[in-house]
């Protein structure tokens, strides 16, 4: 009784801080569930593509450097024949090449050429060629940190997106291929 | 002869030993960078600790890098720039950051106000409360009825009725 009531709005505060408070960590942890901690989101997105000079998977004696897809819209899809999950989106990768929209340049990473080959037989090649990595050194230069990788790279040879894990044909549909077409039209 | 070969022995043994002092100098540097930089492959293990094929490429490019005389800020600002922030376990203190790095410090400064309010109002009590209130109907009411005195008490509570 000694104590002096306090004001109405302090009192209101000494609940409605707290619990403010407990709102937005709930948010914050809310949010956290639905977000895959394994999507690292690459500084390189609006950056030009890293310069590489690489043997052609099919063609060993010639390479393909960055500077030679200068003024198309072009994919680069990273693979291996040793990646289980590669396994997943090549099918999308093979109804896109018959589409002919846009054309996808495989990158064979930290992959024997010979095993390359045999997979690309057997499960069908999409890419309009095929180039090897095989110490993975332009995978670093890339910020490749799990097979597969799918680069959306524009006609100065900047990177737009990047997609991280398997393709889906959902991520296809509605961000890559009109992103694309975007691209394509500028 | 003799002084010769002595010569060239000692000139050898020196430049292995200078070797692997150098070596023992360069492998401590990249093991406290590697401590601090993350796989990410696996996510919650450092650079250094790491078996996934991509931690032993990116050791070897640190170590390479490190030969080629890049300093530690050199390899760390490589990474940066090919995996992001993300790799570091030592962020660095920008706007996105500051939350991260100010945050703590922020909470234990509510934390000291809230305490400190406390304190000043348990100062403010007196030592007996009992003592020191002032006595009101009610307090002498429990009190006559504490001392057995029920009889007045009771009167004067059927009169406070009315």
């Amino acid at each position: 009784m000694t104590e002096p009531r306090r004001s109405a709005p302090m009192r209101t505060l000494r609940w409605s801080l707290p619990l403010g408070i407990f709102v937005v960590l709930l948010g914050f942890l809310f949010v956290g569930l639905f977000r895959d901690p394994r999507e690292v989101p690459s500084p390189l997105i609006g950056k030009p593509a890293p310069q590489f000079s690489l043997a052609q998977l099919h063609q060993p004696e010639r390479t393909l450097t960055t500077a030679d897809m200068r003024g198309q819209v072009w994919l680069l899809n990273v693979w291996a024949s040793w990646c289980v999950s590669c396994r997943v989106e090549h099918p999308l990768l093979v109804d896109l090449s018959k589409a002919n929209i846009v054309p996808v340049i495989g990158l064979a990473y930290k992959d024997k050429p010979a095993d390359g080959l045999a997979w690309l037989k057997a499960n069908g090649d999409p890419y309009r060629l095929s180039i090897v990595d095989f110490d993975g050194r332009v995978g670093i230069d890339f910020g490749v940190y799990g097979v597969p990788e799918t680069f959306v790279i524009d006609k100065a040879g900047v990177i737009r997106y990047k997609q991280i894990g398997p393709l889906t044909a959902d991520a296809l549909k509605q961000t890559i291929l009109p992103l694309v077409r975007e691209l394509q039209q500028s | 002869m003799k002084t010769l070969a002595a010569a060239i022995a000692w000139v050898v043994l020196s430049l292995v030993v200078l070797e692997a002092r150098a070596d023992n100098a360069l492998d401590a540097r990249l093991k406290t960078l590697e401590n601090e930089l993350r796989c990410l492959v696996c996510q919650n293990q450092t650079l250094a600790e790491s078996n996934a094929p991509l931690a032993e490429d990116l050791r070897k490019e640190v170590r390479s890098l490190a030969v080629a005389g890049k300093s530690d800020d050199d390899i760390r600002a490589y990474l940066v720039a090919r995996y992001g922030d993300f790799v570091l376990y030592n962020p660095p203190v920008k706007p996105t950051t500051y939350a991260l790095w100010l945050g703590p410090f922020l909470l234990l400064a509510g934390g000291v106000v809230i305490w400190l309010r406390i304190l000043r109002r348990r100062a403010a009590l007196p030592a007996d409360i009992d003592a020191a209130a002032a006595p009101t109907p009610a307090t002498t009411r429990a009190r006559a009825l504490l001392d057995g005195t029920s009889g007045s008490a009771t009167v004067s509570r059927v009169k406070s009725k009315d």
